[in-house]
């Protein structure tokens, strides 16, 4: 299917896109890499009659490791954040969630920003935004300004973006000294949107477990955090089979899936346990190991 | 169809078009498309280049992969305008003569990697682009590499033996050493 018909503006400052954004209103969309809004056009399911195309902006195609976040510029896509060596130092949970983003074709063309801007509830990044506690920055003809994830995200494809704001960068949060991170999802295919997914990111100090929380792909209607922290802390991390029970509870509590032609609610909610499981005692018992999928498909 | 965003122009009956500079296979050309052409389709239907194949036009099949200043991308979520001043280069640039097949496409040729060869274009761009970055490839990261691309006739064993086979070839040929158009070279520990 072909998308409707459209005008295409191709912006060279961000000036002169916000100015455009502003000027045409919400028959506007943004579009950067366009892997997920593209699929949407192309089956008019949705119909805009101008994008602004903002990859040949200056700028906005920088990652940049601070001592809090990574910060992410709004045209990096998803391939370049998860090669990139100084990323996967200070935050592995990007690489080890990104290898799991669609396919490499895709990841070379789509930006995390931009998946983020989507907010798709299946979409691995708008979750590890918020797990990592994230902001993102947008800016309008009106001026800029930040939000944390919590804010950013209120339904399915839904934020509280203006029509003619852009999100031009995100920060993802680093996590504290000794935090093991893991991520993991089942899809029907590689690459497909996951039937369910969950990561961890659990800091584990002098052999016990503090901090641990956990967020959700394809399972809750907005990327939430569940905080197991008051489950795990104090208790030995080679001795976690025995929270194993209550975190799986816990996690069958907080989520909300959907049924579909592809799972059940009860399946997924039955996976995601498993998976959670997985998880907590991946990264707990011995030392944290990569994932196969991040050894075979992420830096070589 | 009507619309409200002046795309169309009413009277003529025609659908404006902007000019669009595009770099494909190394030749550069000047077209005038409507903002809503997919690269898929100015490839197809603009420049002839017929080898580049449409399959789902949601990004799921594969069959449209071309490459984008050296690596993979779906041309059908590409919207032209987009890639001006990018090298663009499809199945024809990388093998455009049945003598002279290029290794990954005489690799499919002697695995029986295809049977209709209506995924084949995309496997091809795919392949290409991973052996550059991947000269030594595992059966099993070959496997991985290829699972963007959907097949219907094969059934993938023969299509893994081919990127193997391409491997072979490009080093008997004395190709993989030469990577040029990697952008991740270097920066890899």
């Amino acid at each position: 299917m072909k998308p409707a018909p459209l005008t295409c503006h191709s912006p060279t400052s961000l000036d002169e896109a916000l100015r455009l954004l502003h000027d045409i209103g919400s028959e506007a969309k943004v579009i950067a890499g366009g892997q997920s809004l593209v699929p949407v056009l192309n089956m008019r399911l949705a119909t805009p009659g101008h994008l602004v195309d903002i990859t040949g902006l200056p700028g906005l195609d920088e990652i940049r490791v601070g001592a809090e976040a990574v910060e992410v510029g709004a045209r990096v896509t998803h391939r370049q954040l998860e090669r990139s060596p100084a990323a996967y130092a200070a935050l592995p949970l990007l690489r080890q969630t990104l290898v799991n983003v669609a396919h490499p074709a895709i990841r070379n063309r789509g930006t995390t920003v931009g998946s983020i801007a989507h907010a798709d509830p299946n979409g691995e990044m708008p979750m590890i935004l918020a797990l990592t506690g994230g902001t993102v920055t947008a800016v309008s003809v009106r001026g800029e300004r930040t939000l944390a994830a919590a804010d950013l995200f209120v339904g399915p494809l839904e934020t509280v973006l203006e029509p003619d704001e852009i999100l031009v960068c995100a920060r993802f949060g680093r996590f504290p000294e000794g935090t093991r991170t893991g991520f993991t999802e089942l899809a029907r295919r590689s690459g497909d949107y996951a039937l369910a997914g969950a990561a961890l990111a659990v800091q584990v100090i002098a052999g016990q477990m503090q901090q641990a929380r956990m967020g959700f792909v394809s399972v809750t209607e907005v990327p939430t955090v569940l905080d197991l922290t008051d489950l795990v802390a104090g208790r030995a991390a080679d001795q976690s089979a025995a929270v194993a029970e209550a975190v799986v509870e816990r996690v069958h509590a907080h989520i909300d899936p959907e049924s579909d032609i592809h799972a059940t609610a009860e399946y997924r909610r039955h996976l995601t346990g498993v998976l959670a499981r997985r998880l907590l005692t991946d990264l707990t018992t011995g030392e944290p190991a990569r994932t196969s999928e991040e050894a075979l498909r992420g830096a070589s | 169809m009507t619309t409200d965003n002046e795309t169309y122009d009413i009277e003529a009956g025609t659908e404006l078009t902007e000019p669009v500079t595009l770099t494909v296979n190394g030749v550069d050309h000047r077209l005038d498309l409507p903002g809503r052409r997919l690269l898929s389709d100015a490839l197809r239907h603009d420049l002839r280049l017929t080898g580049t194949h449409v399959g789902c036009e949601h990004g799921v099949c594969g069959a449209c992969t071309v490459l984008l200043d050296g690596q993979p991308v779906r041309s059908c979520l590409i919207f032209t305008a987009t890639v001006q001043g990018c090298e663009i280069t499809t199945v024809e640039g990388i093998g455009d003569d049945p003598a002279h097949p290029s290794a990954v496409q005489q690799a499919f040729i002697d695995s029986h990697a295809l049977q209709c060869g209506f995924c084949t274009p995309g496997f091809i761009t795919t392949i290409e682009a991973f052996l550059t970055d991947h000269p030594h490839p595992t059966a099993e990261e070959a496997r991985a590499a290829v699972s963007g691309n959907l097949c219907r006739c094969t059934g993938y064993q023969n299509i893994v033996t081919a990127v193997c086979r391409a491997a072979e070839l490009k080093h008997e040929a004395g190709g993989a050493e030469e990577c040029a158009g990697c952008p991740w070279d270097g920066e890899q520990s």
